[in-house]
């Protein structure tokens, strides 16, 4: 048997692979693509399997580019990015001011490009023996994580749930256990949607100290799945065979769906005061009709770059993803909220101006 | 023994031994400073590693707490750094200690069994299959653990739990998900029995023939023999193996990572959720989000894990120094 | 023979004592212990026999639907979402290069010191390179890809990912324990070999290499082995030095390059992939865990084909020394 895995490892090591980009499924959509070189950026894991539909096609078109993306975490592509060592990044919170003033002065006088590039739905999730939806209101959700609800059959569950036969298993609350943006951007519905439940802080760490927590969306998924009566908040592609909260809106109650989520984005006010290619939003969470509990996770890039190579690519890249297609074939493997056409409108001028100064 | 030695002897016949001796001279010397020279380069790496980690942890050390509570996510207000990783060092030590008391003895046994006990021709392959314990990725070791340990091991924690809750380390109440401190003990139990296990087998596997023939000859059983003979001779190298395994232990990062749901208490509640931390997995954790001083907080905490390993490791090298006269090694 | 006695802490009288005891005692007794011994040195092995056959099993019976000769030659390359083809070759390439440069690295320096520290070592340097060490084993290894990047930062500025940064990482935490088991390994080389090699005029670094080295091999092999197997599945040291890349990459001085630990943990961190037309041939959800359970598979056969090169190479080249 080991001389038989030995012989393996030496085929794999003896065999040519085709060329890169020879295994690509789509074949080149233009042959006039003048593009070449390595971009290279990091930040949000979030991002990543968004990233990778991205610059898969990018790559498809140009086939002479090479786009890597590190998923270092937000923290990670922040520091990247104005330090200089990432061409652009991805980060599931705007700058604040002071990483603003570093990135401005990293980018110089193009200034910086910010906008919301990947949204998608946070569902949250539970694992219950004989239920698979429940409505709950924001003030109800609130209180099941900060665990002052404890039991699935508390009235304040049942009352909007007179359909579903409620068993009275204790409620295990599942948060990450990591620095994350989806963490953050939950918190962030919470404290904007049931102010009075949820007074804690907005971050990247959950504030409740002594509840069950597992690292990344994978792992809070595996945790839930692996006990009953378990409750967590993830990325909406990945929550498998849990069941789902219609998340109370006004009198409604909204499953989570990308289109909800991408309305709740078309919806919400650009914030102001801001430089002209730095485009964040400031969410609206009580439209109708809407699904409130979304990650907004933010695309970095310069608006001037040394080289003309790196300026061109940059341009390119991001062109691309803020395009209807690139939108679509993130939203396709992602599960993302494409962005809405106003958006993309309001941003594009500021990605033409990218140049190399 | 003497075909070792007799390949020399050849190459160095009598006459010309004067002269040669003066050129070996310079041979021997050359390489007597090649390997000075690696050890120096060993202290200059970690002075370099050393400075680096100062360097990067001033700040926080610096920092006051009002800073550090405003700018690191998980700090609390009013605490100095110190008992801010004071729960991070218990839990560190906590869970080493665990698998190592786990894993030593289980250890030993292998390594009598391979070196002693084991039909002779089948030693060497069973031997194989533990070093290929210490070759699985400590990736594989997480998922391991979440998908097939943690499941089978937790009607066993209830039931430890239910007999044995008096004692502080099994106290209720058991977490429904099993990732807790005892799955993760096991886990790193399994990771460093590998390695104690191959230096102890190599160690035993040197006792002096004649030492345990002489045991036997005095009718000795199988179990005396290896009392008497064994296992003096190979108790330093037993403790240094058992080193090995806890700098291990002490450092792993991704299996706690991923098995772990961390908590930053002083409990001894090993089949409870949210009660320990380890460092390594609270640097791993903490670190892609982190920015400025959060950076730095998390690089002392690094610091702090550097000093309990030489703690740890003095502590060891003392019980050895004092060992060692009555171990046979020479 | 003064060995037999320093076996022995209590002294040769006490010792005579004991075994006249011990041989007078009641026989039945001292089987039965003998026995219950032998039963738990069994029970030791299987016990850890357990963990490693579950492992093992998990491992392949998850991991081997994935393996086909597709998945070990190609790159992940525009392979995104559910989509099966693709493979690791690139991973597989980036882990034996950036593996085989911190051995090169991490080998001499500490197979050297070893030397120093068991042939040499007197005084207060080498106590100190003793004790630093085991300092060093307690290095976190994401402390040690953080050293390794702001080393190479201070050279070629921020920002460069590449596989000797990794390979640097690596060494570092790969050294120590090169150094404590091939230290532990010469140590037991009997100092009546040596004595008899320089008796015969033998001088000391001849002795050294051909007669210390070679009658420790076996052990310095799997000390080596051991630490090499160490650091293969090493994760987050490689994740902020080596970045991550899905095309291939030989040349671990430019660019990116992708390890099996690495690709592992980020397919298993990806999840999910979702089929927005169903599942399909072309769109498999779970890709990316098969992914990930494919090759830990092939980093374990890697490990096992070195662990076996290893074997050969000492049954070739130690001395009969039994």
């Amino acid at each position: 048997m080991a001389v038989g895995a030995l012989a393996l490892t030496l085929a794999a090591c003896g065999s040519d692979p085709a060329a890169p980009g020879a295994e690509s499924t789509g074949g080149s959509q233009d042959g006039g693509s003048s593009l070449s070189g390595e971009l290279s950026g990091g930040g949000a894991s979030s991002q990543e399997s968004a990233q990778e539909a991205w610059r898969a096609g990018f790559q498809t078109a140009n086939p002479d580019v090479t786009v890597n993306y590190d998923p270092v975490g937000s923290g990670g592509g922040r520091t990247g990015f104005t330090d200089g060592s990432y061409a652009f990044a991805g980060s599931d919170a705007a700058l604040d001011e002071d990483e603003m003033k570093a990135a401005e002065a990293q980018c110089g006088e193009g200034g910086v490009i910010e906008f919301p590039g990947y949204v998608s739905p946070i569902a949250i999730a539970f694992n219950l023996e004989g239920v698979d939806s429940l409505n709950l209101k924001p003030e109800v959700i609130a209180n099941i994580f900060s665990g002052k609800i404890k039991a699935w059959n508390d009235d304040a569950i049942a009352a909007d749930n007179p359909d579903a036969e409620l068993p009275d298993t204790a409620i295990t609350v599942v948060h990450r256990s990591d620095d994350s943006g989806t963490t953050e951007n939950f918190q962030a519905y919470l404290s904007e949607a049931a102010p009075d439940a949820w007074d804690h802080e907005p971050e990247g760490v959950w504030p409740i100290e002594g509840q069950e927590s597992a690292q990344g969306t994978s792992g809070v998924v595996s945790a839930a799945q692996s006990g009953d009566g378990t409750i967590t908040y993830a990325d909406a592609s990945q929550i498998s065979d849990l069941g789902t909260v219609a998340v109370g809106v006004g009198d409604e109650f909204v499953p989570y769906s990308a289109e909800a989520a991408a309305e709740v984005v078309a919806q919400s006010p650009r914030a102001e005061g801001t430089a002209d290619g730095v485009y964040s939003i400031e969410l609206k969470r009580d439209v109708a009709g809407t699904y409130p509990v979304v990650l907004v996770s933010y695309l970095l890039a310069c608006g001037t770059y040394a080289d003309q190579a790196q300026a061109d690519l940059v341009k390119g890249y991001m062109s691309y993803l803020v395009s209807e297609e690139g939108q679509q074939v993130a939203a396709d493997a992602a599960g993302s909220a494409p962005l809405s056409a106003d958006i993309r409108d309001a941003v594009q001028p500021s990605i033409d101006a990218i140049t190399a100064g | 023994m003497t075909t070792t030695v007799s390949p020399p002897p050849q190459r160095v016949p009598g006459r010309p031994r004067r002269r040669k001796r003066t050129t070996d001279r310079g041979f021997n010397r050359a390489f007597r400073w090649i390997a000075v020279g690696a050890g120096v380069l060993i202290l200059a790496v970690l002075a370099a590693v050393a400075v680096f980690l100062l360097q990067q942890a001033w700040p926080a050390l610096t920092a006051g707490s009002d800073e550090l509570a405003a700018s690191v996510p998980r700090y609390p207000e009013d605490t100095s750094l110190l008992e801010y990783v004071g729960p991070l060092v218990f839990g560190t030590l906590l869970a080493a200690a665990l698998a190592l008391a786990i894993a030593t003895p289980v250890a030993m046994g292998i390594a009598l069994f391979i070196s002693h006990y084991a039909p002779r021709r089948l030693s060497q392959l069973l031997g194989y299959l533990v070093d290929l314990l210490a070759a699985v990725p400590s990736v594989i070791y997480g998922l391991w653990g979440i998908y097939v340990l943690g499941p089978a091991a937790l009607p066993v924690w209830e039931w430890l739990s239910s007999w044995f809750g008096w004692f502080p380390l099994f106290a209720g109440p058991v977490s429904p998900t099993s990732r807790v401190l005892a799955t993760v003990a096991v886990v790193l139990a399994v990771m460093i029995l590998p390695i104690i296990t191959a230096v102890a087998r190599e160690v035993f596997l040197q006792t002096p023939k004649l030492h345990e023939e002489a045991a036997l000859a005095l009718g000795a059983t199988r179990w005396e023999m290896v009392r008497t003979a064994v296992l003096p001779f190979g108790r330093s190298g037993v403790i240094s193996a058992a080193m090995l395994g806890l700098g291990r232990a002490l450092g792993e990062t991704m299996a706690v990572l991923m098995i772990l749901s961390p908590g930053f208490l002083y409990s001894f509640k090993i089949l409870d959720s949210a009660q320990q931390q380890t460092i390594a997995a609270y640097i791993a954790l903490d670190f892609p989000e982190a920015s400025g001083l959060a950076v730095n907080t998390l690089i002392a905490t690094g610091l702090v894990l550097f000093v309990i390993t030489l703690a740890v490791n003095m502590a060891a090298r003392a019980i050895v120094a004092r060992r060692k006269d009555f171990s046979g090694a020479n | 023979m003064s060995t037999t006695t320093l076996s022995d802490p209590a002294g040769p009288t006490d010792a005579t004592a004991r075994t006249r005891a011990a041989l007078t005692g009641a026989d039945g007794a001292r089987r039965r212990k003998d026995r219950t011994m032998t039963v738990l040195v069994w029970a030791a092995f299987v016990v850890a026999m357990a963990p490693l056959v579950s492992l093992v099993w998990t491992v392949l019976s998850n991991g081997a639907g994935r393996i086909s000769m597709d998945f070990l030659t190609l790159s992940m390359r525009n392979i995104f979402g559910g989509d099966p083809s693709g493979g690791i070759y690139h991973a597989i390439a980036g882990t034996l290069i950036i593996t085989a440069l911190a051995t090169v690295i991490s080998v001499p320096i500490g197979l050297l010191t070893a030397i120093y520290l068991v042939e040499y070592g007197k005084g207060a340097l080498a106590r100190s390179v003793t004790f630093f060490i085991d300092v060093m084993t307690g290095i976190p290894s994401i402390v040690a890809g953080l050293f390794a990047v702001s080393l190479f930062t201070l050279i070629l500025g921020p920002g460069v990912r590449m596989g000797v940064i990794g390979a640097v990482a690596l060494s570092v935490l790969m050294i120590p324990v090169v150094v404590r088991s091939c230290e532990e390994m010469l140590k037991l080389v009997p100092n009546e070999l040596r004595e008899a090699s320089y008796a015969l005029g033998v001088p000391k670094w001849l002795t050294i290499v051909k007669v210390v080295l070679r009658t420790s091999v076996a052990g310095l092999t799997t000390g080596i082995l051991l630490a090499v197997a160490r650091v293969i599945g090493e994760t987050a040291p490689l994740l902020v030095t080596v970045g991550v890349t899905d095309s291939i990459n030989f040349d671990p001085f430019e660019g990116r390059m992708m390890t099996l630990p690495v690709f592992a943990y980020r397919q298993y961190s990806q999840g999910l992939a979702t089929c927005p037309g169903g599942e399909s041939a072309s769109c498999v959800a779970d890709i990316a865990i098969q992914n990930a359970w494919g090759a830990a598979l092939v980093l374990i056969v890697l490990v096992l084909a070195l662990n076996l090169v290893g074997r050969l190479v000492n049954r070739w080249f130690s001395p009969k020394l039994r």
